[in-house]
């Protein structure tokens, strides 16, 4: 890990300087208009921020995110046992020695999925670790808030898991790009799955967390199920506090819905599942039909949390360490063989993040954030585990196929706890930028931060 | 009504969670005089012991079948429970089935156990300190203790199912006449809140009719007078804070199937629990589970579609809205007795 000591007022002289005497950054297309930025690399490293949850409820799934960057790492520096998935990757820009020639140091933070202490956690990183970019979290309103800072700052922002379709949608911004599907995506892949299996006459009683991710995946659920013939009958704000969820799951049986749609994370979604299932709502016949729930984003990591309860149970989710494409087999070999159990969706996005940003920067020859923004728009790339894939300029999201899939009712190990039902093409989930859904907000203009 | 009926269930065993951790709560309280902020930890600790008996029973050699291949293409390596070789593949499911109720059994010296380290060992060095000073020093320790179970068992849930026998809900509804589906309440819930009344008239049937419980009585109302008796009236409070500890245990082994335990668990009850103690009134038993079960129902009413359409929000308010009416117009709560907290 690297410790700098030098002040980011140093930093930034010291970018102004080199840029004023023309010494040899390299620049890129746009970045030429710019004098330098922020946290240039001095010496022969780049330091990289992580900022993943080490402490709180989803301490977990950071941990594997910070696996994750662990082995990405490894492999930009060509240190690791093998090159992952570099060896899959459609751009051949990156050789494993490090970002540009720099050996990759990085340091962490600590997000502790709150709002606060992520973005003084990302501060820190940029302003005494001169991290010139930052990448990770669990939480979209973390990743909201972080990128919001490090377009303020001047750095590159690598978003990590972020669901809700405002972190590229009303609260996007220039230095930000999401890899990881959002609220609109999931409820466009699931829509067709769960008419294929529960038709067209549901009436559907919704739980939703009282934040942001909640009511975003709230709409696109339910606009996806509505526009199918599905009617809403009910939904429910939940407290993001709640741990029991029996007084709001009790009175939907009375609702006259024959489906509960849990929009919970974490261990949201483990308390109101295993409630759900506790009420034996799964058991029921309601309206001649057999009572369904629908979870739409779904987690290995939640999943092992719920247990057996979903066994059966629909959901969405980025990326499945059963897929065998090319990209994914070399990701879970990698990550396999170094930690001994499989990788999660956090681990894979924030892996593929690291390795798309290095990419970048050896693409654009700079590390300047506005080269970097410049690299990544309107990137089309392959063999990252998702198949075909484009970072939309227009939002900086990602677009690409979404697994639709089910709790497995035989597990054989307790990371086969989800199969995959359907690989939902991407011509299915990809919207138009002035989608009501995502409508809002403006990217701005990219910023050095110098 | 049925809705009526419903949200009184749930309010039943939520309350059954509070009243239980209240009395804890208020026995310490009552008898040492300690407001004890640790006391979510001991039922987190509690269900925690459920999940460690599950894992020791579930003890595994590994046997590789060569049929099945792991994630990694390698040969598929099948842990098989210690416990099968031992009593036989049926029996051991059953028993490894049956680990919650087991669980009680390893609870509660555990809990006394702790409760005593925990007594001995640190709170009881705050006695004569201010209440302040005995809320920052048990809040730290709660914060260490929920670290301790997160550096061994994570952060995520870990599921920690009821037995067979008690999973599905029972359909009150169409007992009572009501259409199928109504009223329908998980079974396990039902026996939460038998276990709970069973252990709450336990605690007072030990302080009501036993000499020791005499004792701890008078001690609570009178320390000095029963010391100058010549009754060593600590120990038998440290024995209470041992009961205490194994009271708040019990509640969350048999929580542990209602929701999978974790960490924060006991964070998440204890300041609704501190709401309950001061509603039902300081150092009241009989007030604490009043309290607890009161809150609990009013929580569950107040999440009521129905409730939420006309004031929204007000699931989040409502136990704090009905505890400053309370407090404003009965000060000392509701059983609360005269000279508690008041110097």
């Amino acid at each position: 890990m690297s410790n700098s000591k030098l002040t980011r007022r140093g930093l930034i002289k010291t970018g102004a300087v080199a840029g004023a005497a023309g010494l040899t950054l390299p620049t890129y297309l746009r970045a030429d208009g710019h004098a330098g930025y922020l946290n240039a690399p001095q010496g022969d490293t780049v330091t990289l921020g992580f900022n993943v949850p080490q402490s709180g409820p989803y301490a977990d799934e950071g941990a594997d995110e910070l696996r994750a960057y662990e082995l990405a790492v490894e492999h930009l520096n060509g240190t690791g046992a093998d090159n992952g998935m570099l060896e899959t990757f459609s751009s051949d820009a990156l050789q494993g020695n490090g970002i540009l020639g720099k050996k990759v140091v990085y340091v962490t933070g600590d997000t502790q999925t709150k709002s606060d202490a992520a973005r003084a956690s990302a501060k820190s990183m940029i302003e005494k670790d001169g991290a010139i970019m930052i990448t990770g979290g669990s939480s979209s309103g973390v990743a909201v808030a972080v990128q919001a800072l490090c377009q303020e700052a001047g750095v590159i922002f690598m978003a990590g898991l972020t669901h809700s379709n405002d972190t590229t949608g009303k609260d996007k911004r220039a230095n930000g790009f999401r890899h990881f599907f959002n609220s609109y995506m999931s409820g466009a892949a699931l829509a067709p799955v769960l008419q294929n299996a529960y038709g067209s006459d549901r009436k559907a009683y919704h739980l939703t967390a009282d934040y942001n991710w909640g009511y975003t995946t709230e709409e696109a659920v339910r606009s996806s199920t509505e526009a199918m013939g599905w009617e809403t009958v009910n939904a429910v704000k939940t407290p993001l506090t709640q741990t029991d969820f029996s007084s709001y799951i009790a009175p939907v049986l009375q609702s006259g819905a024959d489906v509960l749609v849990l929009n919970h994370y974490g261990g949201n979604m483990v308390n109101s599942l295993t409630n759900a299932v506790q009420f034996g709502l799964r058991d029921k016949l309601v309206n001649d039909k057999n009572f369904e729930i629908v979870v739409p984003l779904y987690s290995r990591l939640m999943a092992k949390g719920a247990g057996a309860n979903v066994k059966g149970i629909f959901g969405s989710t980025n990326w499945h360490w059963s897929l065998t494409d090319e990209g994914s087999k070399a990701f879970v070999k990698s990550f396999g063989t170094k930690y001994g159990f499989p990788p999660s969706q956090a681990a894979h996005t924030c892996y593929v993040q690291a390795l798309l940003y290095a990419d970048a920067c050896e693409r654009a020859g700079t590390f300047n954030p506005c080269g970097v923004v410049e690299a990544l728009e309107g990137f089309e790339f392959d063999g990252m585990g998702n198949g075909p894939t484009l970072y939309r300029a227009d939002d900086h999201q990602c677009f690409k196929d979404v697994l639709v899939v089910k709790g497995k009712e035989n597990p054989t190990s307790e990371f086969d706890l989800l199969e995959i039902v359907e690989v939902t093409p991407v011509e299915q989930v990809t919207y138009a930028p002035d989608h009501p859904q995502v409508a809002g907000g403006s990217l701005g203009t990219c910023n050095p931060g110098a | 009504m049925d809705a009526i009926i419903l949200q009184i269930l749930n309010g039943l065993d939520k309350g059954s969670a509070y009243a239980l951790i209240a009395l804890g709560l208020t026995l310490i309280f009552g008898t040492l005089g300690v407001v004890n902020f640790a006391h979510g930890a001991l039922f987190m600790i509690g269900a925690f012991c459920a999940v460690t008996l599950s894992r020791i029973l579930t003890l595994s050699h590994t046997v590789v079948d060569e049929t099945k291949t792991d994630f990694l293409g390698n040969p598929l390596k099948v842990d098989v429970p210690y416990i099968y070789d031992i009593f036989g593949q049926t029996t051991g499911d059953a028993i490894i089935d049956w680990a919650v109720p087991i669980s009680i059994l390893f609870a509660i010296p555990v809990m006394v156990a702790i409760g005593f380290i925990m007594e001995r060992g640190l709170i009881k060095h705050f006695y004569k300190r201010p209440h302040a000073d005995q809320i920052l020093v048990t809040f730290g320790l709660a914060i260490v203790l929920q670290e301790i179970i997160k550096y061994f068992y994570g952060a995520n849930p870990i599921p920690t199912p009821a037995p067979d026998a008690f999973r599905g809900s029972f359909d009150f509804g169409a007992m009572l006449g009501f259409d199928p589906n109504t009223i329908i309440y998980p079974y396990w819930r039902l026996v939460y809140f038998a276990f709970s009344a069973l252990i709450i008239g336990a605690v007072f049937a030990f302080l009501q009719f036993t000499t020791f419980g005499m004792v701890v009585r008078a001690g609570m109302a009178d320390r000095e007078t029963v010391g100058l008796l010549g009754i060593n009236i600590d120990k038998r409070f440290t024995i209470m804070f041992g009961i205490a500890a194994a009271v708040a245990g019990l509640a969350g082994v048999m929580y542990a199937p209602i929701n999978s335990p974790n960490y924060h668990m006991g964070m998440d009850f204890l300041v609704l629990s501190f709401v309950v103690v001061v509603v039902g009134g300081m150092g009241s038993l009989s007030g604490a589970v009043l309290a607890g079960f009161l809150l609990g129902i009013l929580e569950s009413f107040a999440s009521m579609a129905i409730v939420l359409e006309t004031l929204p929000g007000i699931n989040q308010i409502i136990i704090y809205l009905v505890a400053i009416i309370i407090l404003l117009t009965r000060p000392r709560g509701l059983m609360g007795r005269k000279g508690v907290m008041e110097e």
